[in-house]
């Protein structure tokens, strides 16, 4: 690891400012990615600030929603009565991330800004275009078997690894940013990007910005909801498809319903078509197949991962029928 | 904000305060000179800055009498403070330093293990302020004011444990490396509640990799324990 000089910020404008000072500087919360990648060369801060003692981890309901702070960890957050019982899919996709070591030090803003597990991206001996643009993708013609099969682009085929973000995005959160400029808003389905032709950049965070927190809107999605994660081993690893489902039922009637999923694009996937080709549907395996469906239009896998070509629309109906009670 | 402090090996006050982003082994003169001048500049800066405590390094001291800069560099270190299993430190430590560095190397605990250091196997398991976190990437200058237990500070003197008597009635290792590791998430894993079946067991003590694959027995091991009902 590089030598770094390590501060520590009493407030937010102290670690805004000293952010926006110094191109090279980041933020620490968890550490459990940065100082991953600080080991490994693949970043290398001359500064890095820890926002630890900043006041933004409670975990609270306000009208209309809860909010989470940034700093809350991904245990706290799991193990949250308010979150159990409102958003409990949060809560199934919070568990099935990395280990319950990780979850006690992962912070809800730094699992937002984890970057890809993509072996070319820490192998610093290959090109990537994450880690230095412009050398090319390793993984598009090399060993691509946890890659992208949705809005990859011919500069990057890496997927986001998140399984909170993914539960965030089905439940239409909010991310809460902070910056000079003042505060910001973001839609959670505008806060990770596409790779394009700029793969270096994971979201649309602004240089100088800094998370606060999620907002959660209440939702119906209380009873009915599953997350399903498919992994090589049957706990602590990344997905290699995983699927966020929650459905509002009225009898046997589909009123709402809600699906994303994981470990398959750049950014946690929102299946909006899907979701309309649910409402209105009989809660049965037929309606489910046909949103799963609708769901893989535009998917295109590469040499070793077509097989997620099958295994989603799969993941997505079982996923489904587990949320429904019908697994 | 800057912190001032008396080191006791050192006969003269320090003010803990930055270091520029040096390549130990370069030497070059403008390099010397720009580092020389950027940590003048930090230190005026430093000052305006509130809001943010500047942590350890240049020594004002060794940049005023244009001291060699690698002997700058070896104080280049910042105070902590820490409860190791119930016992006080008073260290100084380099802001690269791990916790699980500074357990090992400078405290000789070496009852923590280093595996892969990279969060991937729980070889390194410690409980900080009573939560089980990986020690490979906690950065010590993280740890200020925080008690840390390792599995040297399980037992009751010559008492075991409960838990590391049941791995050892259950045959829970083989060769004994993760077993440190192992034992501080199973510990944790019933404090937390995560212990309630084999299935609840296996999901929560799934950071912790076992390369003899000794699951069955930990499970037995953890199960007993819980079951025990005893106070762990």
């Amino acid at each position: 690891m590089k030598q770094f000089q390590y501060v520590r910020a009493a407030n937010q404008k102290a670690a805004i400012s000293a952010l926006t000072k110094n191109a090279s500087a980041q933020f620490i919360a968890g550490g459990t990615n940065l100082i991953d990648l600080m080991k490994r060369g693949i970043t290398s801060p001359d500064t890095i600030i820890d926002i630890n003692n900043l006041p933004i981890k409670a975990i609270e309901a306000y009208a209309g929603g809860i909010r989470i702070g940034a700093l809350a960890l991904n245990s706290e957050v799991s193990e949250n009565k308010l979150v159990i019982q409102k958003h409990p899919l949060l809560a199934q996709a919070l568990n099935a991330g990395a280990s319950a070591q990780l979850r006690n030090m992962a912070t809800v803003g730094g699992n937002m800004m984890q970057r890809t597990r993509c072996p070319y991206f820490y192998d610093t001996a290959l090109p990537c275009n994450k880690r230095q643009p412009g050398t090319g993708c390793s993984a598009l013609e090399g060993f691509n078997r946890m890659h992208a099969i949705f809005g990859h682009s011919d500069t990057c085929i890496a997927v986001h690894p998140s399984d909170m973000c993914v539960a965030l995005v089905a439940l239409d959160a909010t991310a809460l940013v902070t910056g000079h400029k003042g505060n910001r808003r973001i839609a959670f389905a505008d806060f990770h990007r596409l790779p394009g032709d700029t793969p270096q950049k994971d979201n649309n965070i602004e240089r100088g910005e800094l998370i606060t927190g999620v907002e959660i809107p209440d939702n119906s999605f209380t009873k009915n909801v599953h997350y399903l994660k498919i992994r090589d081993r049957a706990s602590y690893a990344f997905a290699l498809v995983s699927v966020a489902a929650a459905l509002n039922q009225e009898g046997n009637t589909i009123k709402d319903a809600r699906l994303a999923m994981g470990g398959v694009a750049h950014k946690p996937w929102r299946l909006h078509e899907a979701e309309k080709a649910l409402i209105g549907k009989k809660v049965s395996e037929e309606s489910f197949r046909n949103a799963a469906e609708i769901a893989m239009k535009g998917a295109k896998g590469f040499k070793y991962n077509s097989f997620k070509l099958k295994m989603a629309p799969n993941a997505i109906v079982e996923a489904l029928k587990t949320a429904a009670g019908m697994a | 904000m800057v912190f001032y402090s008396k080191m006791p090996n050192l006969n003269f006050e320090i003010i803990f305060n930055s270091m520029a982003n040096k390549k130990p082994g370069i030497t070059t003169e403008k390099e010397c000179n720009g580092i020389n001048e950027s940590r003048r500049d930090f230190l005026k800066q430093s000052s305006l800055l509130t809001g943010l405590a500047i942590t350890p390094a240049a020594v004002l001291k060794a940049a005023e009498e244009k001291w060699d800069e690698e002997f700058a560099s070896s104080l280049e270190k910042m105070p902590l403070k820490l409860e190791i299993n119930g016992v006080n430190h008073d260290l100084s430590v380099e802001p690269r330093t791990t916790l699980l560095d500074l357990l090992r190397e400078q405290l000789a605990l070496t009852g923590t293990k280093k595996g892969c250091d990279y969060g991937q196997c729980g070889a390194c398991t410690v409980h900080v302020n009573g939560k089980r976190v990986l020690s490979c990437l906690s950065l010590a200058v993280m740890q200020q004011g925080k008690k840390i237990t390792t599995i040297e500070g399980l037992a009751d003197g010559e008492k075991l444990h409960p838990m590391q008597q049941a791995f050892i009635k259950h045959d829970g290792f083989q060769c004994g490396y993760c077993t440190p590791g192992q034992i501080m998430s199973a510990v944790a894993c019933i404090r937390e509640g995560h212990a309630n079946s084999e299935a609840e067991i296996r999901e929560f003590m799934s950071g912790n990799i076992c390369r003899c694959g000794a699951y069955p027995n930990i499970v037995d091991a953890i199960m007993e324990v819980k079951e025990g009902g005893q106070q762990v």
